[in-house]
């Protein structure tokens, strides 16, 4: 029998008391403390980064028998582990003992981790082995399951995406992606096999709150300012290739093809691909200049004639934003993941993806310069736009110190007749400048906080 | 396979397979303990030119700078310590001639938020290191840098090793390729858009 344990943290801390939270978080507006108040954060790393399921890596980063890699559910220092049993876990990497991370590697292959400490030695399944001297315990603490390493008591799969949640009652985490999926699904299936393995990141730490990161990922509004200089960079050639990247912002977006959608539980979809030529070849033909990509493309059409274009398109950005409340994005062909580190501080880590031959029909030649020119693409946005987004986010911080003007307002597209339309399915669809991804995620924010869910971790029994 | 005359600042046709195999090669051999050269004079020689490069990156001298590169040029900061394969790893940055003219057409738009302001850097180079060449016209030089960058009300160090490969051409040295090794390559970076 698995142990359940019932956290009393939050009973037993200080955490200053309620906050009204219909009043911080009203209809067209949010107020300033929600990205600029400690407690608050504090509250978020238990109730939305515990309470609900939580982005923690990718199967393909731990493909072996006893792989690991270090990751974080909220400021939980975790070792995701693929044990003897082939099993995912989500440990948490603290020794049971005195508290001690145990595993200071990133990444690696171990059947266990010894505590530096005092050395207390556990299996990759969260089992203590053994303590030195256990003669100087009445009963050796490797017979007790109390010592026994903590661990994330409910860690879900979706098609390689691996989730946690320390709230026992969460549904699934099929039926908490819902609507999403289907996105996810498509993201996924235009690749060999329906997979993507995960090679390496673009990492870039900015000071603000990670709410910033997650409003700005469905936010269609920003393009054409925030990103100016990539834009007028990508179309630098402007005789040949204009129209270039994500220059479909240019003119009347909310007129474009193009959409946003609620998918319900946080999660929200931006849509691009209706901009896009419905052809072969009509991803590559709008994706910016990358290194080699002449190159290849040159190699490929004289080798493969019109069939070259699908290859292509392998490498090219797919021009979606699959946002999964509260920290992960699938955008272009990288997964991104906001992992926040205090109220006014976060991480974004781009990992990039690459594909695989699964069915041998690729090549191993084709493979490579395929593989290698989807390196140079995903390369691009995070060196020449997301430079430009986090100084915005951090500028948003500082504004935020003008404490006395409270409120942020999200009120694009409300209220204005034919604007949004509710689907049979229940999501919500809207131009792809409205911001009502950002009034609708909130509302599961709220609900969250408001909720306080039981947290629980579990031990080996 | 034959392919159509270009210009490299317009066309990538010459990043292929081939080049990615001989970057990695070149750059290996300065993670290895071989000799280098022991001449003061080539030494100085190439010392002068990694400090003129850091120099003229200080004064935000771009255009100049880029003149100081090969046509056909690589500059790479790789996202694992062992600088990796770029074919299979996404690194920090990894510009043909093409995009580090990008890079520094976008810090002119004017648009180029985390560049405006500037940042004030000032680089220093060290521990500079020539290795053995066969070859008389390509040098393999390791340094040693620290950045001192002062953006946003703060200055902050970014650290790390440099390869640079010089080649001879048309009489004059140039850089043919730069690897960046920052110690941090595999950290989240705040602001990563200097050119390094």
């Amino acid at each position: 029998m698995t142990q359940i344990e019932r956290a009393e943290a939050a009973r037993l801390g200080n955490f200053g008391g309620a906050f009204d939270w219909d009043h911080l978080v009203q209809e067209d507006r949010v107020h300033q403390l929600l990205y600029t108040d400690a407690a608050i954060f504090d509250a978020e790393m238990r109730n939305i980064f515990g309470g609900t399921w939580v982005y923690l890596a990718h199967e393909s980063q731990i493909p072996d028998v006893d792989d690991y890699i270090t990751a974080k559910l909220g400021l939980r220092p975790l070792i995701m582990t693929r044990d003897g049993d082939g099993i995912i876990r989500a440990l948490y990497n603290r020794c049971s003992h005195r508290g001690t991370t145990l595993c200071r590697f990133e990444k690696g292959n171990k059947r266990s981790f010894q505590c530096p400490y005092h050395g207390w030695n556990f299996l990759n399944n969260g089992q203590l082995r053994g303590v030195p001297w256990a003669d100087g315990y009445g009963q050796n603490p490797a017979k007790d399951p109390k010592f026994n390493l903590a661990q994330v008591p409910r860690v879900e799969s979706y098609r390689g995406f691996i989730f946690g949640t320390l709230n026992a009652d969460a549904p699934s985490i099929g039926d908490h992606l819902g609507p999403i999926r289907k996105p996810i699904d498509q993201w996924l299936d235009r690749n060999p096999g329906g997979k993507v393995v995960v090679c390496e990141a673009n990492r870039i730490k900015y000071k603000g709150n990670w709410k910033l990161a997650y409003d700005n990922s469905g936010d269609g509004y920003h393009v054409l300012y925030s990103h100016r200089s990539l834009l007028e960079t990508e179309n630098r050639f402007a005789d040949e290739t204009a129209e270039k990247g994500m220059s479909y912002y240019k003119t009347a977006p909310d007129e474009q093809p193009m959409y946003m959608q609620y998918m319900g539980n946080g999660h929200h979809f931006k849509d691009k691909r209706p901009n896009l030529q419905p052809r072969n070849g009509g991803l590559w033909s709008i994706e910016s200049l990358h290194p080699g990509m002449e190159h290849v493309a040159h190699k490929l059409r004289t080798r493969f004639g019109d069939g070259a274009e699908a290859l292509l398109d392998l490498a090219g950005s797919e021009p979606v934003n699959i946002n999964v409340f509260p920290n992960l994005s699938l955008l272009g062909n990288h997964i991104q993941v906001f992992q926040p580190l205090s109220f006014e501080e976060t991480d974004t880590i781009w990992y990039g993806t690459k594909i695989e031959d699964v069915d041998g029909t690729i090549g191993e030649e084709v493979l490579n310069d395929i593989n290698t020119l989807r390196m140079r693409t995903q390369e691009g946005f995070p060196n020449f736009g997301e430079v430009d987004d986090v100084t915005n986010f951090e500028q948003i911080q500082r504004g935020l110190r003008c404490q006395e003007d409270e409120w942020i307002y999200m009120n694009r597209g409300l209220g204005i007749p034919g604007r949004i339309r509710t689907l049979e399915d229940g999501t919500i669809k809207a131009p792809a400048t409205d911001e009502m991804f950002m009034r609708e995620y909130i509302k599961e924010w709220k609900r969250l906080m408001k909720a306080e869910p039981a947290l629980t971790i579990r031990r080996e029994p | 396979m034959a392919q159509p005359a270009h210009d490299p600042s317009r066309y990538s046709y010459y990043v292929d397979d081939s080049l990615y195999s001989e970057l990695i090669a070149d750059f290996e051999i300065l993670r290895h303990d071989d000799p280098t050269v022991e001449d003061g004079a080539e030494r100085d020689l190439f010392r002068g030119l990694v400090e003129r490069e850091a120099r003229l990156l200080d004064r935000l001298q771009f255009k100049r700078w880029l003149e100081f590169y090969a046509d056909e040029c690589l500059y790479w900061v790789p996202s694992t310590p062992n600088g990796g394969d770029p074919r299979r790893e996404i690194a920090v940055m990894f510009d043909d001639r093409r995009r580090l003219e990008d890079r520094v057409f976008r810090l002119s738009t004017g648009f180029a938020w985390s560049q405006a302001p500037s940042s004030r850097t000032v680089r220093l180079v060290s521990n500079v290191e020539v290795f053995a060449s066969e070859n008389r016209d390509q040098r393999l030089v390791r340094s040693n840098f620290l950045i001192s960058e002062f953006w946003d009300d703060e200055t902050r160090t970014l650290a790390g090793w440099a390869g640079h490969r010089f080649r001879k051409i048309g009489g004059d040295w140039k850089i043919s390729a730069k690897q960046v090794n920052l110690l941090v390559c595999d950290q989240s970076i705040r602001n990563p858009s200097i050119i390094l």
